[in-house]
């Protein structure tokens, strides 16, 4: 593997272990709140929100394990196995579909 | 989004060298991740930046499209996170506005210059910049037309609840004044990088339609 990209590599697993940084900030993003948090913010959820809401359930929302403790170093751990199970998906769906459709 | 996944996917089987296959998967890796630090800024709200930009500039803007695709789409299938119903609109708005704004700003401030010179690190930084706050836009915009669009007889919001005139000004803000700046740092330091390390990973360096062209200006 050429150097650089090996670097670059070793960087994102820097990131991917320090990514438990990106819980610290408190608050959603703007167009991202959950239906509870629009409940206080207007006082109604709107009604096709909560309809499309029921359409998909994912396996980890938020990042994190579902139903487990709220505890900041279980949130962490599930935080980083994110970041793990992101890399490999992204990294390894390219890769294997690249390799079979690149010019070499 | 249909249409142009299956253009980028095309463009991406002819184009595509097996020497840039680490580097797409890379990227779409790294993408996934930074868009996991979530930045607070003041007034409660989060956001963070998406590499959209340096990915755009490296493998060229239409590997972008995928790698950065492939990001949101396991977000929002796996971990619930922009969600299945905005796909669409957030790869579109990530997916292809921040490559595509990010390669040609890059490029036209770039010129003629030197592949290693300063003005480059430069425009790579105003490129990551211009290319979160243009995506930033975009958003607010389709926010805004929600409300417009899909409401009820009685005129309540089906789905986003603020109008135009908040969602703009909340969106742009918020980047313009945050996390552009973390877009255009990010983009500059992966740039500056390349560029004292490898710049043959650079989209267009070495392409072979640039060495047919020198080749025609040697012969010339």
């Amino acid at each position: 593997m050429d150097k650089t990209i090996k670097n670059l590599a070793i960087g994102l697993v820097v990131l991917m272990i320090l990514a438990p940084l990106g819980l610290l900030a408190v608050g959603e993003t703007f167009g991202e709140w959950g239906n509870e948090e629009l409940k206080d913010k207007l006082g109604y959820v709107p009604q096709g929100l909560e309809q499309l809401g029921s359409l998909w359930s994912a396996p980890m929302p938020d990042y994190a394990f579902p139903g487990g403790d709220e505890s900041m170093g279980m949130l962490s751990i599930a935080y980083i196995l994110s970041a793990v199970i992101g890399v490999i998906v992204c990294g390894g769906l390219l890769y294997f579909v690249g390799k079979h459709i690149a010019k070499s | 989004m249909i249409p142009i996944w299956y253009y980028a996917g095309k463009k991406m089987s002819n184009e595509l060298r097996s020497r840039q296959v680490p580097l797409l998967a890379l990227a779409a890796a790294f993408s996934f991740v930074i868009m996991m630090f979530n930045v607070p800024i003041p007034g409660g709200s989060t956001g963070h930046a998406v590499g959209g930009a340096i990915i755009g500039i490296v493998l060229g803007p239409w590997a972008g499209v995928i790698a950065i695709s492939v990001a949101l789409i396991l977000q929002a299938l796996v971990f619930g996170d922009g969600g299945i119903t905005a796909i669409a609109a957030n790869c579109f708005n990530m997916g292809v506005v921040m490559p595509f704004v990010g390669y040609y700003v890059y490029k036209a401030i770039s010129g003629n210059s030197e592949i290693t010179s300063s003005r480059r690190v430069i425009a790579a930084a105003i490129a990551g910049y211009l290319s979160l706050t243009i995506a930033a836009f975009c958003t607010g915009v389709e926010f805004g037309l929600q409300p417009i669009l899909n409401h009820t007889a009685d005129g309540v919001p089906l789905y986003m609840p603020y109008p135009m005139s908040v969602t703009v000004p909340a969106m742009l803000g918020e980047h313009v004044l945050g996390f552009s700046f973390l877009e255009a740092l990010i983009t500059a330091l992966i740039f500056a990088y390349i560029q004292r390390t490898d710049t043959t990973i650079l989209y267009g360096e070495n392409s072979p339609l640039q060495k047919k062209k020198q080749k025609l200006g040697a012969s010339a």
